[in-house]
């Protein structure tokens, strides 16, 4: 396989991890509003479903984000394909 | 010579905002002394709203340009960090900063879908496109989707779609500034709408892309200041919390206990009592925080908000002015936390709100206390004049409940401030922040419009032999029309601020969401499949808003709010299976997107082009 194909195929394997964590929380922990409303678990106080939605769900994009991004960097790097800064 | 000057600007941004911010902070404090020493609530208002809007058009004026790529997008140089800020000071329009804290407030968690769908789509847009966008090089986003499949049908059908997404968007900012220029300058809105364009219009129109990137980051300072200090002051006052965002849960509990014990739910408004309610006001009819829709709606609708997120030509372009691929990825988590500051805030803004008007323990609260008394408080007859507080005594008890009170759903921002007995100064401040968040969007969505049918239509396709100068002329001229015609849509007032944003979203979604993403993810897809996905997904899309408005059943519970499911769906066969049955995109086209998949090196378009 030559570079450019392995480099593809690792930034795919890190799409689909990022996509995966993305639906969790961003679809799939929706399907439970009732359950999540019930549960004990409350953070800050705030009733689960409340919280995830005005602050859980929110904050975990915004590190997601910001790790897919290391992570492609790394990738990028470790095939040479890193941009020179001044281009 | 110009070139070590921008280069100058450019290392010295954290200064120059920092004085920026500074001398806002200033400004706000003289207002303060002003009010103190006895100025008028109305000229404050204009004192604020003028003060911010004559900045943005300095830097509008500063940052004219004569060159192509700093026109349409800022000469790619524009650093990580501030992008993130003009971002979401680009994404976060009038619905965002005043009608956003309201829908909770009246909704609860069903509303709150918005809030997902709309920071959940960044991911979306890091990961499967912008990187990719800005490596290929493009001006605006029919020139990836034309260069990339090849042809003039291709390039039109992308700018179909894109000026009917973005119309629709357009329209309700310039509302939004309308309706808030009219109130803090106390002109009526048919001429406040036209205020509000002239300021759009100073902003964008002499330096494009560039001017819109400086002004936004100017924009955004201002309305974050005005959104966050608001929900911390009162917060303070209350003795709710010193840091709201992790303290309130104490009032959330509270207000579901008021809520039941005032009979929320029970008690229900006759048809009769509710006709004399002015239009367009509403009253608590879903309970705070408990879940009250179901999975299936609120889903739906988060995932058209964050396929729209990723297909809004408007946001992408704003990837296309930073300086590397590497930048451009980075840039889309700055963008996200700058609009996370805000979209947390929001839901905290309405608890304090509904709390402060219905604690019967507070001084402010209204509820149970007497209706003429209630009639007598200055903030209810300023508000109820502006028709958005309406107040009625039904069941003819003297005592007002929980059902006999209707607010509008942007007074929850505009008027809080004032309900829960803070100075004027800080009204003011908010309406300079909604007019920032409006003219902001208002100025990107124009400047995507123009720039599609100025570089995609009139130079790609009309005249390709156009010189520079002819072209930014015309790129120019194109703003302006744009403008106008938005502007005389929104002086109609046919629809409200939000659902028209909603429906942008839907639009972008049905038409560009696939043949973006496959134009990057999958070699496979060619020119007709793309032609066919965008045409038939718009097509499916708005026959099917039409559907529903027109009461058909509708299918898959899908609502007008989320019409983008069926578009996108279309979109998505139709483009799979007209691919598969035509030729395989040649080599060149092929090598192309091997090349968009590498960070390093050219990009795919040149320079100027």
């Amino acid at each position: 396989m030559s570079k450019q194909a392995k480099h593809w195929e690792k930034t795919r394997g890190l799409l689909f991890v990022t996509l995966a964590i993305w639906f969790v929380f961003s679809i799939g922990i929706f399907f439970f509003g009732a359950e999540m409303e019930a549960s004990s678990f409350r953070p800050f106080g705030y009733p689960l479903s409340y919280y995830m939605t005005c602050q859980g769900s929110l904050g975990i994009f915004v590190i997601l984000i910001f790790w897919f991004a290391n992570r492609q960097e790394k990738i990028d790097e470790e095939f040479g394909y890193t941009e020179r800064e001044d281009d | 010579m110009t070139k070590m000057i921008k280069g100058k600007f450019i290392d010295n941004l954290p200064k120059v905002y920092g004085i920026y911010t500074g001398g806002f902070l200033v400004f706000i404090i003289l207002m303060a002394i002003a009010e103190q020493a006895g100025m008028s609530a109305k000229m404050i208002g204009i004192f604020f709203v003028a003060f911010t809007v004559g900045i943005y058009a300095i830097i509008g004026y500063l940052s004219r340009t004569l060159q192509l790529d700093a026109y349409y997008v800022a000469g790619r140089q524009v650093p990580t960090v501030f992008n993130g800020m003009a971002t979401a000071a680009d994404w976060m329009s009038g619905a965002s900063f005043v009608a956003m804290a309201g829908g909770i407030y009246f909704k609860g968690y069903g509303y709150m879908a918005l809030l997902v769908g709309w920071t959940g789509g960044y991911v979306l847009v890091a990961s499967l496109l912008a990187p990719y966008l800005r490596k290929f090089g493009c001006y605006t986003v029919p020139d990836f989707i034309g260069t990339r499949y090849g042809g003039n049908l291709a390039r039109l059908s992308a700018v179909l779609v894109l000026t009917v997404a973005s119309f629709t968007y357009v329209t309700a900012q310039i509302n939004a500034t309308g309706t808030i220029a009219s109130v803090a300058l106390d002109i009526p809105f048919g001429i406040a709408v036209y205020v509000g364009l002239a300021s759009i219009l100073i902003c964008s129109m002499l330096g494009g892309m560039r001017a819109v990137t400086w002004t936004q980051v100017a924009q955004y300072i201002v309305l974050i200041i005005a959104y966050l200090l608001p929900v911390f002051w009162i917060s303070n006052k209350m003795g709710a919390g010193i840091f709201p965002h992790l303290m309130l849960a104490d009032e959330v509990a509270r207000i579901a206990e008021l809520e039941s014990q005032f009979g929320l739910g029970t008690v229900k408004n006759s048809a009769a009592d509710l006709a004399t309610v002015p239009k367009g006001l509403a009253g608590i009819t879903k309970a705070h925080s408990e879940v009250n829709t179901t999975p299936w709606k609120f889903i739906s609708l988060a995932v058209c908000m964050m396929a729209g997120t990723a297909s809004l030509p408007h946001v992408m372009m704003r990837y296309f002015t930073t300086p590397s691929v590497k930048t451009a990825r980075r840039s889309v988590g700055w963008s996200l936390f700058f609009i996370f500051l805000l979209y947390s805030s929001a839901p905290m803004l309405a608890t304090l709100s509904k709390l402060s008007l219905m604690d019967p323990n507070l001084a402010t609260g209204i509820i149970g206390k007497s209706i003429t008394e209630v009639q007598n408080i200055d903030w209810y007859q300023n508000w109820n004049q502006a028709n958005l507080m309406f107040v009625s005594d039904f069941n003819g008890n003297g005592t007002l409940e929980l059902n006999e009170f209707f607010m509008g759903g942007k007074a929850v921002v505009l008027a809080t401030p004032e309900i829960a007995g803070l100075p004027y100064v800080i009204s003011g401040l908010v309406a300079a922040g909604g007019m920032a968040a409006a003219m902001s969007t208002a100025d990107g969505l124009v400047l995507a419009i123009a720039n599609a049918l100025s570089h995609d239509l009139y130079y790609k396709i009309i005249d390709p032999k156009a010189e520079t100068a002819k072209r930014l002329i015309v790129a120019r001229v194109l703003l302006v029309i744009i403008g106008f015609a938005g502007a005389t849509i929104a002086a109609l007032e046919i629809q409200g601020i939000l659902g028209s944003v909603i429906w942008a979203f839907d639009f972008a979604m049905s038409g560009l969401f696939f043949p973006l993403v496959l134009g990057v993810w999958w070699k496979r897809a060619n020119a007709q499949g793309a032609v066919a996905g965008m045409l038939i997904g718009l097509a499916v899309g708005t026959w099917y808003l039409i559907h529903v408005r027109t009461g058909g059943t509708p299918i898959w519970g899908v609502t007008q709010l989320t019409f983008g499911i069926h578009g996108a769906l279309a979109s998505l066969i139709s483009m799979v299976v007209v691919s598969l049955a035509t030729k395989a995109p040649d080599a060149a086209t092929q090598r192309m997107v091997d090349e968009v998949r590498i960070p390093s090196g050219r990009t795919v378009l040149g320079k100027q082009h």
